[in-house]
């Protein structure tokens, strides 16, 4: 047993965090910068959707130990996009693999029926009771929704009904696999605001201090790290037990990651702003982007309290 | 990161628990939770089972009696007794956990052979004089005098929190040798007799009811210097080096027991009813999930010992959640009993008046061995590197 990253899985954390750095760094993010075809091409080349994609089919053949390593560093940069659907849908929906298409992604369970990043992408898989469909996106009918509370993840509302597609996959596959990245991205937006919170607090001063040597402001901080910290925990071991079902039970491991995950990250983002005082409400702060961002994902793949009750059956 | 244990790790895995399923049906029944003498007997009598065994000390370098368990073999070893429900280390806990692993570190070759071989057979108790009335978290300000007369330190004062005193040989005591240096500076390490005379023992009631602790008073205490570990006034590092001991594992019993007493917590929901409350099953989940990454927060702390050699900050991380999680499981224990939950005996039923017990007991988690509040300025100055707060 060994719970810490070989020397690879290290490799392809820095890689991947370099890449964010230089393709969406501060300034992308300061400047709201858009998901588009350029990006997606760029991380089609750094090869985040094809990870697990085996290698006879053009992927790199490694496990979702590796792709949760990969989606936390998304989250920690925000990198904006469609990029669980189009992860899930690699190998599987043409163009994908290579970041040539975008794909979006309906849960036919969910009210609203909404798509994420109409604009962007040229397929939509649909999961519904009798399984994952793929459909062209200039097939369905949607409505572009005012006002999207994430300003980087826009909306649409799907009008009408939806057309039947071909197969794409197994329902329980894609919500499972759906989930844990979703953690993982989740749980990089918890260390995000972590680190940005404590490096804050290091250098304000009020009262002639810095606000961090105040335990009032440390014990906040201090909590948003174990969070970040459990979570992380949950999210690399329901990683390895999706690899290798035989250490666990995969639902229950990625029922408690996301759990998890969603919590640390709305509550670390909401503890972060309170962190920044006065400057943490303002738009230019991208703390508020942080936070809409875990908002919207907490409403995806399943919610804490919907995985609650489910892994509540099996004690 | 892997999960899979090696064929060795679980060949020792599979002799331990069949070692378990052979001994403890043979166990005398136990003893009651007021009888000290008769549970010294009982833990003690367990100790020297596991020595016959070869598993006493097992975290011990072999050059000391041990058996030199890896941190992994460790957690084995401590996961397969809790689900064989193994005695607890008992009265055993100082001698074997503190005391023990600060001889092996800091003692002269004579105090070891004199203390050691006899811990890991059961036949010498422990107790740790460390705390007093105003040296609670600020452990360093103790005032407990000792001053030297020939060959003999003199001993006054008082020390607080002392467990299983009534039944120690010995105690692992903290005393003032300096007191015009620096806190941390005047401070010696002594092993001291418990039956010295001067030295008085009071239980001390906990809120739960029972007596756990005790007061201990020190009047005109004789102890030679001989009797000292370490350097005079060195008492301080000498204390800490036991800290290096720690492996990640020290919460792996009460991880595995949490999710038994959770079971039990939905068992009585389903029965009396409540378990169709949706909020008391999410919080069932809730519960549910941070068990489960907890233990695996222990398999990474220990992880990181077996590379590193010491489990780094992550104890305090781990700590300070599960202390609060355990008050959460108690709240929805008593929510869950209801009325039933005004007793500590089984009125609602067989177990329900353990879960209630265990809520009273578990107020001392977040308190006991570092505040919750200590946890976190530890994590937030040692982790996360923010200025320490002005002290006096």
């Amino acid at each position: 047993m060994d719970f810490t990253l070989s020397s690879d899985q290290q490799a392809l954390r820095e890689g991947v965090r370099e890449f964010c750095n230089k393709r969406y760094g501060e300034d992308a993010l300061r400047g709201f910068t858009a998901a588009d075809a350029s990006l997606w091409r760029d991380l089609g080349d750094l090869g985040v959707f094809g990870l697990t994609v085996p290698e006879a089919d053009g992927g790199a053949g490694l496990g979702m130990a590796e792709a949760v390593l990969a989606f936390e560093e998304l989250g920690r940069a925000l990198v904006p996009g469609p990029l669980v659907a189009s992860y899930l849908a690699a190998g599987v929906v043409e163009g994908t693999l290579e970041g040539a298409a975008a794909v979006g992604l309906v849960d036919e369970s969910s009210d609203p029926l909404l798509v994420e990043h109409p604009d962007l992408i040229a397929s939509l898989v649909v999961i519904g009771a009798d399984g994952v469909h793929r459909i062209d996106a200039a097939s369905v009918i949607t409505e572009l929704v005012a006002s999207p509370m994430d300003p980087l993840t826009p909306v649409a509302r799907v009008v009408g009904e939806l057309p039947k597609g071909n197969s794409a996959g197994e329902v329980d596959d894609w919500r499972l696999r759906g989930a844990l990245v979703t953690s993982a991205y989740q749980l990089g937006i918890a260390h995000a605001v972590t680190d940005r919170s404590v490096a804050y607090a290091k250098e304000r001063e009020q009262f002639g201090r810095t606000i961090g040597s105040f335990q009032a402001i440390k014990h906040i901080l201090a909590d948003m790290f174990v969070r970040a910290e459990l979570a992380r925990a949950a999210v690399y071991a329901a990683g390895v037990t999706v690899d290798d079902p035989e250490v666990g039970d995969p639902a229950r491991a990625v029922a408690t990651a996301k759990l998890l995950a969603d919590e640390a990250a709305l509550l670390n983002t909401k503890a972060a702003i309170q962190v920044h005082g006065g400057m943490g409400f303002t738009w230019e702060v991208p703390l508020h982007l942080f936070l809409k961002r875990a908002w919207v994902l907490s409403t995806t793949f399943g919610t804490a309290d919907e995985h609650a009750l489910a892994l509540a059956s099996g004690v | 990161v892997d999960l899979r244990f090696t064929e060795s790790e679980q060949a020792f895995r599979a002799e331990l628990r069949s070692w378990l399923a052979e001994t403890i049906p043979g166990l005398p029944p136990k003893p009651s939770r007021e009888d000290w003498p008769a549970r010294r007997e009982y833990d003690t009598h367990w100790q020297r089972l596991l020595y016959d065994a070869g598993y006493a000390g097992i975290n011990w370098p072999t050059e000391y009696g041990g058996r030199g368990a890896t941190p992994t073999e460790h957690l084995i070893f401590l996961e397969e007794s809790e689900r064989a429900k193994a005695p607890y280390v008992g009265v055993n806990f100082v001698g074997l956990l503190h005391a023990g692993p600060t001889l092996i570190a800091e003692a002269t070759p004579e105090q070891q052979a004199a203390h050691l071989p006899r811990i890991l057979r059961g036949e010498e108790v422990w107790c740790q004089g460390f705390s007093e009335p105003n040296a609670g978290s600020d452990l360093a300000a103790l005032r407990c005098r000792a001053v030297r007369d020939g060959d003999d330190y003199v001993i006054n004062g008082q020390k607080i929190w002392t467990s299983h005193a009534e039944v120690a040989d010995y105690c692992e005591l903290l005393v003032r040798t300096d007191p015009d240096a620096p806190k941390h500076k005047g401070i010696s390490w002594l092993i001291v007799p418990m039956d010295t005379p001067g030295i008085e023992i009071r239980p001390l009631r906990t809120l739960v009811g029972s007596t756990e602790f005790s007061e201990v008073f020190l009047t005109d205490v004789r102890v030679p210097v001989a009797n000292r570990v370490g350097e005079e006034n060195d008492g301080w590092r000498v204390t800490m080096v036991t800290l290096s001991f720690e492996r990640g594992t020290a919460f792996v019993s009460d991880v595995v027991n949490s999710m038994v007493m959770l079971h039990d917590v939905a068992e009585h929901a389903r029965k009396n009813g409540r378990w169709a409350d949706d909020s008391v099953r999410r919080d069932v989940g809730h519960l549910a999930a941070e068990l489960d990454a907890l233990w695996m927060l222990i398999k990474r702390n220990v992880s990181e010992a077996t590379h590193n050699g010491v489990p780094g900050a992550g104890a305090s991380v781990f700590k300070l959640r599960y202390s609060e999680l355990r008050l959460r499981l108690g709240d929805l224990a008593v929510q869950v009993l209801g009325r039933g939950s005004v007793a500590m005996s089984d009125v609602a039923g067989p177990g329900s008046g353990f879960l209630v017990e265990d809520r009273l007991n578990s107020l001392s988690y977040t308190i006991a061995a570092g505040t919750s509040q200590i946890q976190r300025n530890i994590v937030a100055e040692r982790i996360l590197g923010l200025p320490k707060e002005a002290k006096g």
